[in-house]
């Protein structure tokens, strides 16, 4: 076949042998995605869209607009510098009126109140005292009498900020900003700004976790590894055994062990090494102990793995080559074990990041954790705003995490020690 | 290949629809359930409510527990799968799943009238279950002087060792000021004020190294027993059975208790309704209600069951006349107000 034969005559063909390539690839890219398919459907229904819906409350902000829709229309063209003209206020008049035949006064109150402390009284006591639709021009006067709020401006830019129908409201209080009237972004009062706290705590606290269990783990881990089989083993199920115990158990033990009269405190004080007992619970050492405990085999499974690797006859080189222990440990056999390191770290810490019951049973008021505040939030008080806000930002450093952590592992098998 | 691959996601896909339809239609399909607090609360209505229910009208049902919160609820609800009908809820829960339209509105022509129950009970989305106290609990073993109040609570000079209290402000902001000197019918015309918040906080420095917070109701008995602290906030109720069960000997204090009511509510969109409301028609009458508050010591709804009861039962109930003498009532309106602002400042407080 010549060069020239390939094109004119015999083109036609060649274009068909192109399609019909393109259609087999096709095919076995169809065949390929329809293995996954299930799966895909699965975790998009299951996981992503949960969370994904989840997201959208922490900006979706449809309450006050669904309550008191004239209002928020009336506003749109104010320009918040002084009050808004007897409009408006004929408009949440009329709002009020029908809202409180509705019965959904309450809803948007506490979405205002969220905002401005107060505001639910403010609402729900216009609704009570507005006894009817006030007379054309003297709505104004008539609010204003039923409560003073409504003749203040920022009553007012309450409203208008939570027109919706999206909002940055939330995931600013959850960095502990907010709006002042103005619109600026600015800090949120001394007194409401503790978020930003709460995540130092929620950062520091995982990771004196995974500093711990590294300091901890990497011994045992270089035992189970280094031991013979018959014994390693019997060293392996005493570090599978708590990792199959239920954590609530693990929890409550250390509250036994730990308490004022519990058994560390009378052993050291029939030792006589303390005459008071020592505070070992309901405080920040507490909850590093009990959560040391329970995530201690998430880092010494991947250290074992990466160790287990490691041919024992590299040390036997580096001390035939005049290597001290301790520089062959440093420069051969550590260096070795990093993958290891990086993939238990990131693992422990990553699960201490989101760390719940824990902390609530073993912590002080001072050791809360951002989880704490997000089930607060979800099922105590239903502010489920704030509560996505903050789970979104704990979602957001938890992917950066897992990036790192992606990156670090590089496709290498963590098979948690339990590869035969 | 490919079709017969599409032919059994298709075939897959169709098996998942009729399983949860088929899950549906169980949905729809099954009995009341009835869910409250769990532990020997729920031991107690077992005997007196579930049980007997079961019996006396014919009616097939289960109970749950749960540990509340209106986000639960309100999950339930919205999500369209209410696998619960009958939920007793606490007062804040009331008002807020109230306002949110998660309850049937009651009618109380089926449940023996409103005339029959305390004023307090009766709301327009629930009906009262019991009537309840946060006292001053201690234990008399260790403790032979009994503490005198709130003020000796605050008070380690007098009473060394720890205490206990609830986390958060709701309850402990209230506890704070009546140990101050504020009288139990001013505490929340005080607290509504900056001062009074100030207040309330300045008073609980003076034992915030003392303090441990405890979470859920199990832990206060808990925490006596195993003598980790000496007083402690605690429901009532608690005490009794730790008492009654444990054959323990811990002692309560009434003066300055809050109190608070529980209540039943039908959950929005039940499809148990009819029997729903037999249930709660029981659950509210007198003779029924008196042989809860002998199982355990709550007070409860029903204006006639208090008459009911032997007078040493009576005397360790909430409702009781000398205990409710200098009690004040949890302002829920109050805490729907201030709840969220007030759990960042006692977070502030803690984090200090």
């Amino acid at each position: 076949m010549t060069a020239a034969s390939l094109t004119g005559a015999d083109a036609k063909p060649e274009v068909s042998l192109k399609r019909r390539l393109k259609q087999a690839e096709r095919a076995r890219q169809l065949k390929a995605f329809a293995l996954v398919g299930p799966l895909l459907l699965f975790l998009l229904f299951t996981f992503a869209g949960p969370i994904a819906g989840m997201l959208w409350r922490a900006v979706d902000d449809r309450e006050v607009r669904q309550v008191l829709p004239q209002t928020v229309a009336a506003l749109a063209d104010w320009n918040g510098k002084d009050l808004p003209d007897e409009k408006a206020y004929a408009a949440l008049a009329s709002d009020i009126m029908a809202a409180r035949a509705a019965g959904t006064i309450a809803i948007a109150a506490k979405r205002l109140n969220y905002a401005l402390n107060g505001f639910r009284t403010i609402l729900t006591g216009t609704a009570r005292n507005l006894k009817a639709m006030p007379e054309p021009g003297t709505a104004r006067e008539t609010l204003g009498k039923i409560n003073p709020a409504w003749r203040e401006r920022t009553t007012w830019t309450t409203i208008r900020d939570a027109s919706g129908p999206v909002t940055g409201f939330y995931l600013l209080a959850a960095l502990d900003l907010t709006r002042n009237v103005d619109g600026a972004v600015v800090s949120a009062s001394p007194d409401q700004a503790i978020y930003r706290d709460v995540f130092a705590r929620t950062f520091l606290i995982s990771l004196s976790v995974t500093a711990l269990c590294l300091i901890l783990g990497f011994p045992v881990a270089y035992l189970l590894a280094t031991l013979p089989p018959g014994r390693s083993n019997l060293l392996m199920i005493f570090v599978l055994l708590p990792f199959w115990t239920s954590l609530l158990v693990r929890t409550c033990a250390w509250i036994v062990l730990l308490q004022s009269n519990g058994i560390v405190n009378d052993s050291l004080h029939w030792l006589g090494i303390i005459e008071q007992p020592l505070r070992l619970i309901y405080n920040r050492f507490g909850v590093c102990v009990a959560m040391t405990h329970v995530l201690l085999p998430f880092m010494i499974l991947p250290l074992y793995s990466s160790m287990k690797a490691i041919s024992p006859a590299y040390m036997r080189a580096a001390a035939s080559l005049g290597a001290p222990p301790v520089t062959a440990f440093l420069r051969i056999y550590l260096p070795q074990t990093l993958p290891g390191i990086g993939a238990g770290s990131l693992l422990v810490f990553i699960l201490a990041l989101g760390y719940y019951i824990t902390p609530a049973l073993v912590g002080g008021a001072a050791d809360q954790m951002i989880s704490y505040f997000i089930a607060l939030y979800t099922t105590e008080t239903a502010n489920w705003g704030l509560a996505s806000a903050l789970g979104a930002v704990l979602l957001l450093a938890t992917l950066l995490l897992a990036l790192v952590y992606g990156k670090l592992v590089q496709g290498q098998q963590v098979t948690g020690g339990m590869k035969n | 290949m490919l079709k017969r691959k599409t032919g059994r996601i298709a075939l897959g896909f169709a098996a998942a629809f009729s399983a949860s339809a088929a899950l549906a239609n169980v949905a729809q399909a099954r009995d009341l359930t009835v869910v409250s607090w769990g532990g020997a609360y729920q031991d107690a209505q077992k005997k007196v409510y579930f049980e007997p229910f079961k019996k006396a009208a014919g009616v097939a049902m289960n109970d749950e527990s749960w540990d509340g919160g209106v986000g639960v609820l309100r999950a339930k609800v919205q999500g369209g799968a209410a696998t619960w009908d009958v939920v007793q809820v606490e007062s804040d829960e009331l008002a807020v799943g109230c306002e949110e339209g998660l309850y049937e509105k009651l009618d109380y022509s089926r449940i023996g009238g409103e005339a029959v129950y305390i004023p307090p009970s009766v709301n327009p989305c629930g009906v009262g279950a019991i009537l309840y106290d946060f006292v001053l609990g201690y234990d008399k073993d260790k403790l032979k002087q009994a503490p005198g109040g709130w003020a000796d609570f605050f008070d380690t000079k007098k009473i060394p060792g720890k205490r206990a209290l609830r986390q958060g402000p709701k309850t402990t902001l209230e506890i704070a000021l009546m140990a101050d000197g504020v009288a139990p019918k001013d505490v929340y015309k005080v607290l509504a004020t900056d001062e009074g918040v100030e207040r309330a906080f300045k008073k609980l420095d003076t034992i915030k190294g003392d303090i441990v917070w405890w979470k859920a109701g199990a832990q206060p008995p808990q925490l006596l027993a195993s003598g980790e602290v000496v007083m402690t906030s605690v429901y009532n109720g608690r005490i009794d059975t730790a008492n009654k069960n444990d054959k323990k000997n811990f002692g309560m204090v009434w003066d300055g208790a809050l109190f608070t009511l529980d209540s039943w509510v039908i959950l929005k969109g039940s499809p148990n309704k009819d029997a729903a409301y037999k249930f709660l028609d029981f659950a509210g009458k007198a003779e029924n209600q008196s042989k809860l508050s002998e199982n355990i010591a709550y007070g409860t709804s029903n204006k006639d069951a208090a008459g009911k009861l032997p007078p040493a039962v009576l005397k360790d109930l909430p409702t009781a006349p000398d205990n409710i003498k200098n009690a004040v009532e949890i302002n829920v309106a109050f805490w729907l107000e201030n709840i969220d602002r007030l759990t960042e400042r006692f977070n502030k407080w803690a984090a200090k």
